[in-house]
């Protein structure tokens, strides 16, 4: 018998995205907004399911708790996954507030374009459960493939089409290395599940076998592209830049949390016997994605840009604790997935947040360079101020919440001191903090140090309304970067949930 | 009072800036007077509870930390809101409040341009905040937010607030503002300072065992040597750079001339009357104590670098032309005696570094008040321009030449008792440090003090002394108003008091200090 209960936030998202798309044919244009909401309640509606689950202990007429094993262990609902498919979850809805007054103000689609969120979002809900290849492409390919159409929405625009067809291209050719690596790992093996992979490379002894080294590799370049991890990373600017914002922050958030998802279940379920083979890997992935990120967006002029090669540095920071996988005992294991999933729930809030305010900062300064926004502390001045502080908040500078992030990354490598690549990679990465400061730094004294620019109509500008759902939007996504700040255990306590997975 | 000693009280002193500073910020930006009183209300609550747990502090048993909690603050990483002082830190958290509440006073009609007091205020409470609890926390990583917290404000005040002179730096063709360099100079040198402190932590909380960021556990277990060989070593050095950028410590320190120039007066003061105070407190508080075996290591070259600092700051000041950047570059040699009394690790050295850190505060802090008045009047702070100010202005060349005084070191005002005892800590190290190396370092700090003598006497020459140059006459002059009188005048009676009785000072910190160089050291 099916587990209702534990699939009912994928049932909720099929059948709203099911809503969605024929209600769309229905609404007149001027009511096309109504498709957002529908998509809206849906995915909001998919949170409570995950909280019934998760609390399973204390309602009464719940019974079966603890993980939830379906479809011979190929689906499975634990801690972990609950965990991240409210990540998921939290960032789908955020995006959608992102999206509603960006869309109306915008001359394109708007239902279809909920629908693809929609489905790029279950896609992520699936994976954060699968446990064998073949769920786990599944789930990616439904996370990519509405993404590479939305990338290109703005279609009468040269950027939008060049945004959605580098990053196709490249998405289909990292989907057929990565599928090409999983098809050896199967003929090698002779399994698809995680757990009988691990098992089986264990059994044959297959740590030191060339094609299966290959195989290994072959999955890890594929998923190093949906994570854009240096040198892998070359679309994502590209795309992040020519997308409507919205997207981009869909993009840098919840598709590459979903990135990152596959990356670790895969290393530490399937892999799981071999961490030699992945572990020196990640730690040059992690050291070229801080580095290259951060050097190069100390050049950028265009804010988006810019957050698009941060974002790269930040999933070179989340590689960053499992990067010395290869000498953690249990504790530092368990202490590497609290750090990154800790790490990838804060970064969430932090990165939508920037990217809500850039959205409301562009429109007042019809502009997205960074010399344009000269001065906007003196017409826009809560802009201004959210602004820096979700910039601040991402160089992780107490008491925002992104020092804690930092911490628990910090923390995980340091673990392992007794190792001089433990020690070099802790040191890579707070240099990297420093270098991350200045070009954050650089937005925040644009916007308040500097005179506003003559082409700029500041009592337009001031005048300007912010969407109410983009306000929404800030709002929450502040609130979080604050209190968490000061009160870090309410999010470490979801990382805490992620902690006991590899075992 | 019980609940003001189990942990409320500091709780005030440290997060009543913090309610200012927000409900300051919910105010409209026209209602100024509101938001003035309301930033003086919550300062002065501030420092009021200071003062009381100043005076309630059990002088008896100023080793042990008093009024303070220990509550569950981020149970994942084993943290704990773990509060309170001791001797050490009690006089420099009276200090702080105590400035700040002098510098709000002063801000009440001296606003630096642009404007905008309601932004004004805000930063100056929350960097009350971070000062105030940095030297209350007990926990390595509460330190850590509370040492990083004062970053923001920083960063804010000086680049927004500050000098607008342009310069040209070497290597670049574009002028740029001196504001905009300094902080963002400030902002990166004391992030990658702190970057390789927080290192340092995580690695002594994995050593420890069972893990804690619990300094006085971390203490105990250090001095238990379960930090010893070449692991500490590490651990110190990351440690040092993060707190010798705060000092600063030659060759860290290139960032204070820049940011104490360039920012507005009232950053100039809580700049170097406070935020240098927390690396050196940092160097009391956590390193010697948990790291005693590497702490002997280091004295030595500590030392060294700290009379590098004195004679170094001392001959830029004899350099400089400009005034502010005179006074700015005093301090890196002031805190150079704080450091070379730290290095000596006995109980006359440290009793020195932390009498020598407040009466830094008090003189440096009156020294940049005067410094910005003057510029507000003369609109330059080129001494070759100045002159004469005794005839122009008697209350403010009068006020200057008692603070150069006491910034010289004269007997019987404070600055005197932090030179002469770091002096002769050094004559003295602890048992088992290089007496060639400290002896030395003595003789040159001494020559370091006539140094000092010099260039501040210069100072008052060119400044306060001979008569007024011809592009100042037929002006009319205003000597100090009431407001700049209210804030300065308390630092005057400090500076005498503790002076004449540096029983202030010491009756607090002597047992704090004579337990913390016996458990750590055994001397």
């Amino acid at each position: 018998m099916f587990d209702y209960h534990a699939l009912a936030p994928e049932l909720i998202l099929g059948v709203t995205l099911l809503a969605v798309l024929a209600i769309d044919l229905v609404l007149p244009e001027r009511l096309k907004y109504l498709a957002g909401v529908t998509a809206l309640v849906g995915m909001v509606a998919a949170v409570f399911p995950l909280l019934t689950i998760a609390f399973c202990d204390s309602i009464t007429g719940c019974s079966d708790t603890g993980a939830r094993a379906m479809f011979g262990g190929s689906y499975v609902v634990d801690d972990f996954a609950l965990v991240l498919k409210g990540l998921f979850l939290v960032s789908g809805v955020i995006t959608l507030l992102l999206s509603v007054g960006y869309l109306e103000s915008d001359d394109y689609y708007q239902g279809e374009f909920y629908f693809l969120i929609l489905a790029s979002v279950t896609g992520a809900v699936v994976m954060a459960s699968s446990r064998d290849l073949i769920t786990m492409f599944v789930g990616l390919e439904l996370v990519s493939a509405p993404a590479f159409l939305l990338a290109g929405w703005r279609k009468g625009d040269l950027r939008g089409n060049e945004a959605s067809l580098k990053f196709f291209l490249t998405g289909v050719l990292a989907t057929a290395v990565m599928l090409f690596g999983m098809s050896l790992v199967y003929g090698l093996t002779g399994q698809i599940t995680f757990a009988g992979i691990a098992e089986q490379t264990a059994v044959l002894g297959l740590g030191s076998e060339p094609a299966f080294v290959m195989a290994v590799v072959f999955v890890l370049v594929g998923f190093a592209f949906k994570v854009s991890a240096v040198p892998f990373h070359f679309w994502a600017p590209d795309t992040y830049q020519g997308a409507p914002t919205p997207v981009a922050a869909y993009l840098s958030v919840g598709s590459k949390a979903a990135g990152f998802v596959g990356l670790l279940t895969l290393c530490y379920l399937a892999f799981s016997a071999v961490p030699e083979i992945w572990g020196p890997i990640l730690w040059v992935l992690a050291v070229a994605s801080m580095t290259v990120g951060n050097l190069v967006a100390l050049k950028q002029t265009n804010v988006v840009r810019l957050l698009g090669y941060s974002s790269i540095a930040h999933g070179g920071f989340i590689l960053v604790p499992f990067a010395m996988a290869a000498s953690y005992d249990s504790v530092g294991l368990a202490d590497a997935f609290f750090g990154s999933i800790t790490y990838l729930l804060i970064y969430a809030f932090m990165n939508l947040g920037a990217f809500a305010v850039v959205i409301a900062a562009a429109a007042k300064a019809k502009s997205g360079e960074i010399a344009d926004w000269a001065g906007m502390n003196r017409y826009a001045p809560a802009t201004a101020g959210l602004l820096s502080m979700f910039l601040f908040a991402l160089a992780g500078i107490p008491p925002l919440a992104g020092w804690f992030a930092k911490f628990v990354m910090f923390r995980a490598v340091i673990g392992t001191f007794e190792s001089p690549w433990a020690v070099a990679l802790a040191v890579i990465a707070a240099v990297n903090a420093v270098i991350a400061l200045y070009y954050y730094a650089r937005i925040v004294k644009s916007v308040y140090m500097d005179d506003v620019p003559i082409s700029v109509p500041q009592d337009q500008a001031a005048a300007l309304r912010t969407a109410p759902s983009l306000v929404l939007a800030i709002a929450l996504t502040a609130a979080v970067v604050v209190i968490v700040g000061f009160f870090p255990q309410i999010l470490a306590f979801f990382g805490e949930a992620a902690r006991a997975f590899p075992s | 009072m019980d609940w003001f000693e189990n942990g409320w009280g500091l709780s005030l002193i440290v997060f009543l800036p913090l309610v200012g500073a927000t409900l300051v910020l919910l105010l409209p930006r026209k209602q100024e007077r509101v938001a003035k009183v309301t930033a003086l209300f919550f300062a002065f609550a501030s420092f009021a509870a200071a003062v009381y747990a100043a005076v309630t502090f059990d002088l008896d048993s100023s080793a042990s930390f008093q009024f303070g909690t220990d509550q569950s603050w981020i149970a994942a990483i084993g943290s704990r809101f773990h509060i309170g002082i001791d001797g050490i830190s009690l006089p420099l958290l009276v200090l702080s409040t105590l400035i700040t509440l002098l510098c709000i006073v002063y801000s009440w009609n001296h606003w630096p341009e642009p404007h905008n007091p309601k932004g004004f205020l805000v930063l100056m409470l929350v960097l009350a905040t971070g000062m105030n609890g940095t030297f209350v926390a007990l926990d390595l990583v509460l330190f850590f937010i509370f040492f990083e917290l004062v970053l923001l404000p920083m960063y804010f005040m000086i680049g927004i607030w500050g000098d607008r002179t342009k310069i040209r730096l070497p290597g670049f063709k574009r002028e740029v503002e001196t504001r905009l360099y300094a902080s963002i100079k400030f902002f990166l040198f004391t992030l990658f300072g702190s970057a390789f402190m927080l290192l340092g932590f995580l690695a002594l909380y994995f050593k420890s065992d069972p893990h804690t960021f619990d300094m006085v556990a971390l203490a105990q277990a250090g001095q238990m040597g379960a930090f010893a060989g070449a692991f500490g070593g590490w651990v110190f050095a990351a440690l040092f750079v993060g707190f010798a950028v705060k000092v600063p410590m030659w060759p860290l320190h290139t960032w204070l001339p820049d940011a104490h120039t360039a920012a507005p007066t009232v950053g100039s003061v809580l700049l170097a009357a406070i935020l240098l105070k927390l690396g050196a407190y940092g160097f009391i508080r956590i390193s010697l104590p948990i790291l005693p075996e590497q702490a002997q290591d280091w004295a030595p070259a500590i030392a060294i670098l700290a009379v590098i600092a004195i004679i170094y700051g001392s001959l830029a000041c004899l350099a400089q032309t400009d005034m502010k950047r005179l006074i700015a570059f005093s301090s890196v040699g002031h805190m150079g005696f704080v450091m070379l009394g730290i290095a000596t690790l006995t109980d006359i050295g440290i009793n020195a570094a932390v009498i020598g850190m407040v009466a830094h505060g008090l003189i440096t802090g009156l020294l940049f008040f005067l410094a910005g008045s003057m510029q507000h009047r003369y609109h330059t702070r080129e001494m070759s321009r100045l002159g004469g100010t005794m005839k122009l202005m008697p209350v403010l060349g009068g006020l200057l030449a008692f603070t150069a005084m006491a910034s010289l070191g004269l007997p019987g005002l404070a600055g005197f008792w932090g030179e002469f005892m770091a002096l002769l800590g050094s004559f003295n190290p602890l048992d088992g440090l290089s007496l060639t190396v400290f002896r030395t370092a003595m003789v040159v700090g001494a020559v370091g003090t006539v140094l000092t003598a010099g260039y501040l006497l210069w100072m008052l020459q060119k400044v306060n002394l001979g008569e007024p140059p011809a592009e100042w006459a037929g002006k009319e002059w205003h000597d100090a108003d009431k407001f700049e009188l209210a804030a300065w005048i308390p630092l005057v009676i400090a500076i005498f008091a503790i002076g004449v009785f540096p029983k202030i000072i010491f009756g607090a910190t002597d047992g704090a200090v004579v337990n913390l160089i016996r458990s750590a050291f055994g001397g």
